[in-house]
């Protein structure tokens, strides 16, 4: 029996309302026992003195880009998830926009069969809505459900064509399984690079409005309001779609969100200026699609979090190669390497007093685990929560440590972060997954 | 005391005469790149716009050839085609002396495999002193520089910019006013999608006119109207009025700047036709009637004769478009002067530490 | 490159200036009778003053001339900045004015410059007046000749030979441009 003792941490467990110093138990890859002296009470065990940091089940991410397969030279399952351990997540829903793409059973097979090799933490499959993610034809859902995935999405597209749209979530309900939608109207958007607004003309550079987006999280609802299905909005951006999943929530619709720490945090400014407006920058790390907002649209996207319109924070972690980004800025591919950064970017929220910590890591714990009902899958129950029988997946944090962020040494082959060189307060400093440390900082001192 | 250290306080003794006032005739300049006018001080726009004027007389000289920049390389990199400010360019730097190449890089060379970045960095092994690049894509100029030790010379980055012909724009309006405070420029036509209009903006905020922009709504770029902007960022567009009639906006205008539009704007849905547009915006003579009686009539070229401008008003007397190409010369001229007397030269083989 | 705006440090003198204004103005009288007496006239002349102070002391050797002689010989203003030969070394700093020249075509054009040292900045007129036309001949007028001389150039007229030690800066002061008249020599503060 292998037994992992973690000594007199502030364990916080938004699922379970705990928040207070307690030992975790963690025996045979799972959660035995959670309370004050605990761990002393075992014999044989590795040991992690925790004291002075917080313990939490181990992170949850509805939204990452493994690249594998077919994009190995910008990321590949084994460097993809520990890149994730080193940013505390356990658990991974991986995008299906790879090449091939996720929308066959083959195909899903395959990444299971690759992670089971070489995966750091548990990675979830995320199946294609349309075949090939062309947004013509229904990808053959349940084939994808029987091989193994937990949401379906053509993430990097929108389904564009709304009857089609309508048929697949009507399609889902015999799964119960959430459609991830990235809400932007491919015709608002055309040869559009970033946010559209003062920072674009400053830039001479053509916009994606905001109501890009708005257009479509407006149909989806009202498409999943008619299907009775799972709607869940992917990286939402603006103010207008908070208030549209607010109102729809609120009508009882069946419609869950997901915000990124960047969308949280950084706003369009970031992509031209470095503190001065005299002179621009065309900074193509800045680059993600939705892109980077408004300060209203971060105002309001911390609000929703905060009032539990927005369920979860997601990484849509999106490594790129250096030849993919160090380029003219409209040939730049889009996205954010921000798996590694995710926790101390977003505690942000809990510095600037928009939410406690208990509240926050709710978001990257129980928050996901529940709007996906992953914790209702075969040997998932608990997950997001310190639930004993559960999976032993638990993450070690610091959340008042300062660090700067190198990009050189990330675990992830994709640097493509604008956060180089920048500090952040909020420091994950060990994983641990199926009861083995996958992450641990030098300073974690073993008793 | 070292050869460097002798030799140059001998220089400035020796020339101590036509020096002026020895080292206070420096000029006010502090760029090794040109790639907007945003990040230039007014005193800096002001040497470019004295430094033209010389340059303009030698191009009057019976031989218009001085030696300034013998041994300075400059090569012509544009990615998008141009005939008038490739061979402005090109003159600009013969007349100085310096050497010349231009190349026509075409999108699929980049598509066969060399980046902007490569190609940048092999002109510069090549030696090459300054580049100027002109690129379909907004930011390229800023990519470039941000690679190589070579000046970079904006010479249109998409939408973005396009310094040196607001320089020319300045300098053709200078020659005509003297002192631009004050006085009202309006730029007629598609300016969200001309980088001229962008340029020529900050060049002439900073110099102290006030501007005026009118256009069809589609047109017309997001940011400038009230709120549409936070507090903090107020400094990060320069001020301008937008006037959507034009008649209005033409009323006491001092220089009436006539943009281009592209027929690809009506074929992207933002115009309903041609027509409609020389119907509501066409500069005429009629509606120039409005404008200042001692106004100029500018035009960045290539012009299109019967849709932003009446075909008569082309080649009439208040128009200028000719003579700015003359200045366009000169302007590029007093650029690459200053660029050279900025940055270091290549050191030579011999050259060990003294 | 310019260190930027300096201004020109009152010299330090030891025993007074070498010329005060009474005598800069009889040395500018008496070159401009020389300049009439070696040609014979005022017929065809040109006087080119080198940008700036050589413009200005052509000027007034003009008035002068016109003073006896009641024709005033055409005037020109010749900025050299461009044919420098130093530009390798960089650095900006000169700023260029515009030329201003007459008709030079086969006369007979007197260059005029205050202090006449290396001979680096005649050689930059010769050449940049080949631009201009081609004069008959080129004579050369300067008020101070101060030696050290690095070309084989030498002044047709002089206004006053002064030995001076090579790290010396020689200053030519002109009302118009410095607000008094004097010429003073500043020992071993050559401006670097």
């Amino acid at each position: 029996m292998a037994t992992l003792a973690i000594h007199n941490a502030r364990v916080i467990d938004p699922g379970l309302g705990r928040d207070g110093i307690a030992d975790v138990v963690i025996v045979d890859g799972r959660i035995s026992r959670v309370g004050p002296d605990e761990g002393s009470a075992v014999i044989e065990a590795d040991r992690i003195d925790a004291t002075g940091l917080v313990v939490a089940p181990g992170f949850i991410d509805l939204h990452t880009h493994l690249r594998q397969p077919g994009f190995e030279y910008k990321e590949t399952i084994a460097t993809g998830t520990a890149a994730a351990a080193a940013g505390g997540f356990t658990t991974v829903c991986a995008m299906p926009n790879t090449n091939p793409p996720l929308d066959s059973r083959a195909a899903v097979e395959s990444v299971l069969r690759e992670a089971e090799a070489s995966a750091v933490v548990r990675v979830l499959p995320i199946g294609c809505i349309t075949r090939g993610r062309a947004g013509k034809e229904l990808a053959p859902a349940g084939e994808l459900v029987d091989a193994g995935v937990v949401a379906l999405s053509d993430d990097g597209d929108a389904v564009a064509d709304p009857s089609l749209m309508r048929h697949a979530l009507e399609y889902s309900t015999a799964f119960g399984l959430p459609i991830s939608q990235h809400c932007e109207d491919p015709s608002l958007v055309r040869d559009g690079h970033m946010h559209e607004g003062w920072v674009a003309t400053r830039l001479g550079l053509r916009g994606r409005p905001a109501s890009a987006e708005e257009t479509m999280v407006a149909r989806d609802i009202a498409l999943a309001e008619l299907a009775g299905a799972h709607l869940h909005i992917a990286h939402v951006s603006t103010a207008g779609s908070v208030a549209l999943i607010r109102a729809a929530r609120e009508r009882g619709t069946h419609v869950t969100a997901e915000v990124t720490p960047h969308h949280l945090v950084l706003t369009h400014e970031e992509v031209a200026f470095d503190g001065d407006f005299g002179s621009v920058h065309y900074k193509t790390n800045a680059k993600v699609n939705p892109p980077l907002r408004e300060e209203a649209d971060v105002a309001a996207l911390r609000e929703a979090l905060r009032d539990g319109v927005i369920d979860a924070i997601a990484t849509d972690h999106a490594p790129h190669a250096t030849m993919d980004k160090e380029i003219e800025f409209d040939l730049a591919a889009a996205g954010i390497s921000g798996i590694e950064t995710a926790f101390g970017l977003s505690m942000a929220l809990v510095h600037d007093g928009v939410m406690t910590l208990p509240a926050l890591l709710a978001c990257l714990t129980s928050g996901p685990a529940s709007a996906w009902r992953l914790d209702r899958r075969a040997g998932l129950d608990g997950l997001g929560t310190l639930a004993p029988g559960g999976v032993g997946d638990v993450v070690l944090l610091d959340p008042g440590a300062t660090w700067t962020v190198d990009a050189s040494r990330f675990l992830s082959m994709g640097r493509n972060t604008p956060l180089d060189g920048r500090d952040l307060r909020g420091r994950v400093v060990a994983t641990v997954a199926g009861g083995r440390v996958v992450h641990r900082l030098d300073t974690v001192a073993a008793l | 005391m070292t050869t460097e250290a002798e030799r140059a306080m001998e220089l400035a003794t020796a020339h101590a005469s036509t020096a002026g006032e020895g080292l206070a005739s420096g000029p006010v300049w502090q760029h090794r790149d040109v790639l907007d006018l945003d990040d230039f001080a007014r005193e800096e726009i002001v040497t470019v716009l004295d430094v033209a004027d010389s340059m303009r007389e030698v191009l009057d000289r019976r031989i218009a050839r001085v030696p300034a920049l013998r041994g300075y390389t400059v090569v012509n990199l544009f990615y998008e085609a141009s005939t008038r400010t490739r061979a402005s360019f090109e003159l600009a730097g013969k007349v100085l002396g310096a050497d010349v190449i231009s190349i026509s890089a075409s999108t699929s060379s980049v598509q066969k495999g060399e980046s902007l970045i490569d190609t940048v960095r092999t002109l510069r092994a090549m030696r090459a002193d300054a580049i100027v690049l002109r690129h379909a894509s907004a930011g390229a100029a800023y990519l470039a520089a941000e690679h190589t030790d070579a000046s970079i010379i904006n010479a249109g980055d998409g939408a973005h910019a396009h310094p040196t012909q607001a320089l020319l724009d300045l300098y053709t309006m200078r020659r005509h006013f003297g002192d631009l405070a004050g006085k009202q420029v309006v730029m007629v036509g598609d300016i969200a999608h001309s980088r001229v209009a962008r340029s020529d903006l900050w060049g002439l905020t900073a110099m102290g006119a006030r501007v005026v922009m009118c256009g069809p709504p589609t047109l017309l770029p997001r940011g400038f109207r009230p709120g549409e902007r936070p507090a903090h960022a107020e400094s990060a567009l320069p001020p301008v009025t937008i006037e959507p009639n034009i008649d209005r906006a033409l009323e006491g205008a001092h220089v009436v700047m006539a943009l281009r539009l592209q027929s690809e704007r009506q074929q992207g849905g933002l115009l309903p036709s041609l027509h409609e547009y020389a119907q509501r915006f066409q500069v005429t003579a009629k509606r120039l009637e409005r404008a200042h009686p001692d106004h100029l009539l500018m035009h960045p070229g290539p012009k299109n004769e019967g849709i932003e401008i009446a075909a008569d008003m082309a080649s009439g007397g208040r128009s200028i478009i000719e003579e700015q190409v003359t200045n366009g010369v000169a302007v590029r001229m007093a650029l690459l002067y200053l660029l050279a007397g900025y940055t270091e030269p290549f050191p030579a083989a011999g050259d060990g530490g003294a | 490159m310019s260190d930027g705006p300096s201004a020109l440090v009152p010299p330090v003198q030891a025993a007074g200036p070498l010329l005060d204004a009474v005598a800069l103005r009889r040395t500018i009288v008496r070159l401009a009778h020389e300049i009439v007496e070696t040609n014979a006239g005022t017929e065809g002349l040109v006087l080119v003053g080198i940008v700036r102070r050589g413009a200005t002391i052509a000027r007034r050797l003009a008035d002068a001339i016109e003073g006896f002689e009641e024709t005033r010989p055409a005037v020109g203003v010749l900025d050299v900045t461009m044919h420098r030969d130093d530009f390798g070394a960089r650095g900006l700093k000169h700023s260029p004015r515009p030329s201003d020249l007459p008709n030079i075509e086969d006369r007979t054009v007197v260059l005029v410059d205050d202090v006449l040292f290396t001979g680096r900045t005649v050689r930059a007129a010769l050449d940049a007046l080949n631009d201009f036309g081609r004069p008959r001949q080129v004579r050369l007028l300067v008020l101070v000749d101060r030696g050290h001389r690095e070309l084989p150039i030498r002044a047709d007229m002089v206004g006053k030979n002064i030995p001076t030690a090579k790290q010396d800066d020689v200053q030519v002061l002109l009302e118009e441009e410095d607000g008094r008249d004097a010429v003073v020599v500043v020992p071993g503060r050559g401006q670097g």
